[in-house]
């Protein structure tokens, strides 16, 4: 392969060609071949380097070097002074901007790695880099040194629970799996992860593909069974293409397949993708899904362990309950359980979004409080505003305030506050976030992935979400606050799976903490937060205004009237409370009623 | 890709991935700077940058990366020419010829012997 010593990208984004990229790359080429360095230095092209308004621009490697605001005749200028004689040109050069892991940075003091502990650090399409960090050696002591009912014992030790959310004991379910009578038996890895906002899973399957490949074989192993399934929904065709190249080689090597290390035990993998239905995520639907049925829910019992895919006994875990298997199995289950609380052993995965300062990743024991999670983890509120409420549990989950943030965040917990553990997503609101758009917002996400075959829930999420939307178009009537109460009782307690169920959850607990903001939609028609539009005013101040007309001005539907130098009013019927005027107002004189 | 037939197969290749980890951590980081000033040109420097780089491409050397600086205040012992490899210190070469400079990579950069007649104590 030939040897360049140094690349130059050339950004050629329609911006930068209209602004003269292509002039500049070809005076750039010119230069290098009078200089006799075109056999040194590769120009390429490319796509989006900065931001193309300081363009024309280029980046150069290995310094990593960024000029812009470049003409074709300065290229003569910085090939003799850059590629040449090695100086950066200063009058060019902007400010080196780091890359930043906006998903997952560095682990806080709070903050225990296991499941994420490779994420980043292993090249996740090189099964070797996996094996260096102790790889399919969990699955290698398992093999030659374990009965099954030595690994089943030695995850029940370690205290191991569903981290897709329900939280039940993962040696029992194994155990049930086990002990049920039909051949063969099947194994799937629930990797449809569809809250909104939640990317735990995705990041493990993309970067440690092989964790979750080594955790199915070992799962496979205690059960006894030779065929597993990944459920990856086909929003995630990174984590697809990862773990479909992950299994490749770990065929190729023998870890997967016939006879794994020699042993009588064989086990193989397929990856099954989703098509972005959520309430696949039910692990009822998921398998109909893969059976290529429609994903629908049925009713249980039957459980999967005793009639599951294709009717037979059947497994089924979250990514991370998965991932986690291999490192209790190599440190032992003492060490895992030495993590978390009583009854909710290590450690978890959240996606924090909303307004914490921090956002992102992070993996925490259970059993920290939901006040370590957002302060000392997330670094607090955004902005320095105050808190309201947390979500955690995705979109069935339940909102918290304040009043809870020293809640130990373990499955119990969160259950007897109203919310739910979930599959990790948890959302921070701030004090100007208003609680019935929020409830109004999940409903509308639950409405919306509702599949229909059960009443309660097709109809009474419906219904909700009509209540809701009403309340905050200033149209709510006395009786509304009983009546959502009745349907949330009468749709989880009547619905078929997961989803129903939890449903009503983001309604039920706002009713409970935050019932004062219903009554002041409903009764006064304000909305606290001043969020909801069709309870807010834009008025002027008067003593304030000072007649600049930069409001007027910029009102797309010319709302706004009033002489220069005279104090300017809007007119509520025709204003449609974009906001644009209080964002443009140099004397804060625009204000929200 | 080697198969995996025992558990002594599975720690064997556990310990070539974390060889080859470390040799990519460590050439990864070979960074061999020529210094370019008008007295480095002038004296040769690009000679011997072409020689550098190509031994780099005919040998088919990973995980280098070449560099030029300016001058650096030793105009009489240009072409002058810094080897670091991974952590070590850095080591500066004067007087470097086409063919001194290919010995630079060859017995300093890839078998990690300093060639100590041409070195510049700084």
């Amino acid at each position: 392969m030939k040897f360049y010593r140094s690349h130059v990208l050339v950004c050629i984004d329609p911006e930068c060609r209209s602004k003269g990229a292509y002039e500049v790359l070809d005076a750039l080429q010119d230069e290098l071949v009078a200089n006799g360095l075109i056999d040194e230095v590769q120009v390429l092209e490319t796509s989006r380097i900065g931001g193309c308004d300081q363009g024309p621009e280029i980046m150069v490697y290995p310094e990593g070097v960024h000029y812009a605001n470049l003409t074709p005749d300065d290229m003569a200028f910085i090939v003799e002074e850059h590629f040449l004689k090695g100086r950066i040109a200063k009058k060019f050069l902007l400010p080196i901007t780091s890359v930043v892991d906006e998903e997952l940075s560095a682990p806080t003091p709070k903050e225990i790695r296991i499941v994420l502990r490779n994420c980043g650090k292993i090249d996740p399409q090189n099964i070797e880099d996996y094996i260096a960090e102790d790889g399919y050696m969990a699955l290698a002591k398992v093999l030659t040194e374990m009965t099954p009912e030595d690994v089943i014992d030695e995850v029940m030790k370690s205290g191991l629970r569903g981290r897709g959310g329900a939280g039940f004991p993962t040696a029992k379910k194994w155990s049930f799996a086990r002990a049920s009578a039909g051949t063969p038996k099947y194994l799937i890895c629930n990797a449809d992860e569809g809250d909104p906002g939640a990317f735990m899973n995705r990041r493990v399957l993309e970067g440690d593909p092989h964790a979750v490949i080594e955790g199915m074989a070992i799962a496979a192993y205690a059960i006894g069974c030779n065929q597993g399934y990944i459920y990856c929904r086909a929003e995630y065709p990174i984590a697809v293409s990862t773990l479909r190249l992950g299994i490749q080689q770990a065929r190729e090597m023998g870890l997967l397949g016939q006879n794994i290390l020699g042993t009588d035990f064989s086990f193989d993998l397929e990856v099954r993708m989703g098509a972005g239905a959520f309430v696949c995520g039910e692990e009822t639907a998921l398998m109909a899904s893969i059976e290529g049925k429609r994903g629908e829910p049925r009713p249980r019992p039957p459980f999967p362990a005793v009639s599951g895919l294709w009717g037979k006994p059947t497994n089924i875990n979250n990514v991370e309950t998965y991932a986690n298997v291999p490192q209790i199995i190599l440190k032992g289950a003492d060490w895992y359980a030495s993590m978390g609380t009583e009854k909710s052993k290590g450690t978890k995965t959240f996606a924090l979004a909303g307004d914490v300062k921090h956002t992102g990743l992070i993996e925490v024991p259970l059993g920290i409080t939901l006040r370590e999670i957002i302060f000392d983890v997330g670094g607090g509120i955004k902005d320095n505003k105050g808190f309201k409420a947390v979500q955690t549990g995705g979109p069935m989950g339940g909102c918290l305030p304040s009043e809870y943030l020293d809640l130990s965040v373990d499955y119990e917990a969160l259950t007897a506050a109203g919310s739910m553990m979930g599959s990790g997503g948890m959302v921070v609101m701030d004090d100007e976030t208003c609680m019935v758009d929020i409830a109004r917002f999940f409903m509308e996400f639950t409405q919306d992935e509702s599949c229909g075959k059960c009443t309660p829930c097709r109809v009474g999420t419906r219904r909700i979400l009509d209540i809701l939307d009403r309340i905050c178009a200033g149209k709510g009537e006395d009786g509304d606050i009983e009546l959502l109460e009745q349907l949330s009782q009468e749709i989880r307690t009547n619905s078929l799976c997961g989803l129903g169920q939890g449903a009503p959850n983001p309604v039920i607990s706002t009713l409970k903490h935050f019932r004062h903001e219903y009554e002041a939609h409903i009764y006064e028609k304000k909305c606290p937060a001043k969020v909801c539009k069709a309870l807010i005013r834009y008025e002027i101040l008067p003593e304030a205004c000072t007649g600049c007309t930069v409001c007027a001005r910029n009102c797309p539907v010319g709302a706004i009237t009033g002489e220069r130098r005279g104090v300017h009013v809007i007119d509520s019927d025709i204003c449609v409370r974009c906001g644009i005027c209080q964002q443009v107002c140099n004397f804060n004189a625009v204000v929200v009623r | 890709m080697p198969t995996v037939k025992s558990l002594e197969d599975l720690k064997r290749i556990r310990e070539e991935a974390l060889q080859k980890r470390q040799v990519k951590a460590a050439s990864g980081e070979a960074n061999i700077v020529v210094a370019m000033g008008t007295c480095g040109i002038a004296a040769g420097a690009r000679e011997a940058m072409k020689a550098i780089l190509n031994l780099i491409e005919t040998e088919n050397i990973p995980g280098i990366i070449v560099t030029q600086t300016g001058c650096i205040g030793l105009c009489e012992r240009e072409p002058i020419v810094q080897v670091q490899v991974g952590e070590q210190p850095k080591v500066t070469y004067g007087k470097v010829t086409p063919e001194i400079a290919r010995r630079i990579v060859k017995e300093h950069v890839v078998e990690g012997k300093i060639i100590e007649d041409h070195v510049i104590p700084m």
